[in-house]
């Protein structure tokens, strides 16, 4: 029983950050951009996060130091790809191997540093609560500030107008152009928001999860961020859902060997990778469901013409 | 104000100046990154993209890191250009060594008295079926499934890494290898033949340049090369035309993988010896910029390749010169491929310069 309790809350946090680039992926997506640029983006943001961290020993610090240099970094993509017209897969790829480059060179002297221990977090009262208490209220507050996220998300891109405009620019931007929506600025909101959210994201990895910087840490989240916003046909509640599960999905690992199971250990940390793609064969194999359910204009460049 | 005007056709001048006007930009960053690490920015670039070129065996070295580039480099312009996303060179180059690496290493333990030249064509198959296998995977689930192939790709290089990984530290260890996680040292018969005696540089760079050139007759001399092309700048019209897109999936993934497996065969008969975790130093990612720089062309990707490994051998000389670190080379790159797509517009748009918003 706590055991099962661990893995309850291992899960919740290793979904956490996730949860935060998929979240940001969807927005983007909604209006009609792919940033496949996610994984540089969460790179940069995790040595950017935990230099402040060591600097001011401040998490919030942290946090905003990622948000902003996720954001800085998809203001160079959102530009390229909506001012230039750029190849938007192209594009974030370079993103994405500029970013590993450059974490990698700003994050030399970080390596091996330790961050001051905080004490753990948890909810007062709560956190007493036989079982409950364990897997759901000794977390950190990001934990839960990912889930009120999520349904901010759900509630601005279907109960507000400005979320209609979104989708809108990512359905036919040439619609919504004609209707007198600046279509490229509200891309650019978009690509902005999500590259912060990303950011938020590559922090909470540095800081909070591991907390530690190694060269490469994202460790392919940022795909598998990318790959969630598919399975969860680009809506936000189903997108946390798919978080906890690759979440999961990592901490069976650490379970299962604690069961004494006996695999080696490349196996298991192939778990998510592999998952990734069943769930992208299982999603995909009904091509009118993405159809459906896809932004229309995902992927293509708008040029409002003179 | 500027602002960007469609241009009628394409701007052929504009399709040759954009990377050298891209290489260029890359310079004045590097320049500006020495000077703020307090170097001085005229002898950094004169250790990063002249001294790769200084003396015969540094013309061997570049020569040698240009081989997987050329080789991962072509797949992927083939792939771009007909519209499949490949984005997985990286496993497809692993998953060549590993299929490489064990018939070297079945020839080493079993003392196989096979020749040198004997070898050579049977590690190229054995390389090629490995990097294909494993695109093959990215391709069934492609057409089978419409699972996207940039994000499937990309979690078999975290997979074939894993299992590389798995290899090396398991079941092929070296037994008197002090715990390390490598395998033995390959017997001599199994080593890619040297082009010039003392030098590393082995047969792989001429196979490359045969590949290259290969890849331009099927390109731009057959029919089957031009069906498969319609698809990228035109989908309607190729279905249209009867070309299926399931054939360039299939094909472009075979021969994209193939030509990695076959550079991930080179690398661990040639200059490794052994495999190790390390067998790749990102070829397959850094092959994603050379195509792009090459212009998505066999020809333009030699050249490509010349200007990354002169980044990759210059990084390395950097660290052991001037005490920067070698990761410099990755920002390079990142900053070499993003000036070349910003250049790209003006291939198809021409700058304006206007009053008014």
């Amino acid at each position: 029983m706590n055991q099962l309790a661990l893995l309850v809350a291992a899960t919740l946090s290793a979904g956490t950050p996730l949860a935060l680039a998929g979240l940001g992926l969807l927005l983007n997506e909604r209006a009609g951009v792919l940033n496949l640029g996610s994984e540089g983006i969460m790179l940069v943001a995790a040595v950017a996060g935990f230099g402040t961290a060591l600097l001011t020993g401040n998490e919030w610090a942290a946090f905003a130091a990622g948000a902003l240099a996720g954001a800085a970094l998809s203001a160079v993509f959102g530009w390229l790809v909506i001012w230039l017209n750029t190849n938007q897969y192209a594009t974030g790829l370079a993103i994405s191997l500029f970013g590993s480059g450059f974490s990698a060179f700003v994050g030399i002297d970080l390596v091996g540093k330790q961050l001051v221990e905080t004490p753990a977090p948890s909810v007062p009262l709560l956190r007493d609560l036989p079982f409950l208490g364990e897997a759901l209220f000794k977390q950190h507050p990001m934990v839960y500030l990912v889930m009120t996220l999520a349904g901010a998300a759900a509630w601005f891109l279907y109960r507000t107008r400005a979320g209609l405009v979104l989708r809108a620019v990512g359905e036919s931007p040439a619609s919504a152009h004609a209707l007198g929506y600046p279509v490229r600025r509200i891309r650019l909101a978009a690509v902005l928001a999500g590259g912060a959210l990303c950011g938020v994201a590559g922090a909470y990895l540095s800081v909070v999860y591991t907390p530690l910087w190694v060269e490469g840490m994202v460790a392919g989240r940022g795909w598998i961020a990318l790959a969630l916003t598919v399975f969860a046909t680009w809506r936000p509640a189903r997108l946390l859902l798919g978080a906890y599960l690759f979440g999961g999905v990592t901490m069976l690992q650490l379970f299962l060997q604690a069961q004494g199971v006996q695999v080696a250990p490349q196996f298991m940390t192939m778990l998510p990778y592999v998952a990734t793609v069943v769930v992208l064969v299982l999603i995909s194999s009904n091509p009118l469901w993405i159809r459906l359910n896809m932004p229309a204009s995902l992927g293509k460049p708008f040029f409002p013409g003179a | 104000m500027i602002r960007l005007e469609a241009r009628t056709a394409p701007s052929q001048l504009m399709g040759v100046l954009s990377p050298l006007l891209a290489f260029a930009t890359t310079m004045l960053v590097a320049g500006a990154i020495f000077a703020a690490l307090g170097k001085d920015p005229l002898q950094g670039l004169q250790v990063f993209v002249l001294e790769p070129f200084n003396g015969l065996r540094a013309l061997s070295e570049l020569g040698l890191k240009s081989t997987p580039l050329i080789l991962c480099a072509l797949g992927l312009a083939l792939s771009y250009r007909s519209n499949v996303w490949n984005i997985g060179a990286e496993g497809q180059f692993l998953m060549g060594a590993i299929a490489g690496g064990g018939l070297a290493l079945w020839v080493t333990t079993a003392e196989l008295a096979i020749p040198k030249l004997a070898f050579f064509p049977l590690l190229v198959v054995a390389g090629a079926l490995g990097g294909a296998a494993w695109a093959s995977i990215v391709a069934l689930l492609r057409d089978r499934f419409n699972a996207n192939e940039i994000l499937v790709s990309l979690m078999l290089v975290y997979i074939a890494n894993l299992l590389l990984s798995w290899l090396v530290f398991g079941p092929w260890k070296d037994p008197n290898g002090f715990n390390f996680p490598q395998t033995v040292s390959f017997a001599a018969n199994t080593e890619v033949p040297r082009l010039i005696p003392g030098m590393r540089l082995g047969w792989g760079l001429p196979v490359a340049l045969l590949a290259a050139l290969a890849m331009w007759l099927f390109m731009f001399r057959t029919y089957r090369g031009m069906q498969l092309q319609v698809g990228g700048p035109a989908p309607l019209a190729a279905r249209y035309a009867g070309f299926s897109s399931r054939a360039a999936i299939w094909t472009t993934l075979l021969v994209s993988g193939g030509l990695a497996g076959v550079a991930g065969a080179f690398e661990v008969a040639g200059p490794m010896g052994q495999l190790t975790p390390h067998v790749s130093s990102g070829y397959g990612f850094t092959a994603i910029i050379v195509a792009f720089v090459g212009r998505l062309h066999p020809l333009g990707t030699i050249l490509a390749s010349l200007v990354l490994s002169t980044f990759l051998i210059g990084g390395e000389l950097a660290q052991s010169r001037l005490g920067l670190p070698s990761a410099l080379t990755g920002i390079f790159q990142g900053v070499l491929l993003l000036a070349l797509l910003a250049c790209d517009t003006l291939v198809q748009y021409r700058p304006r310069w206007s009053r008014s918003s």
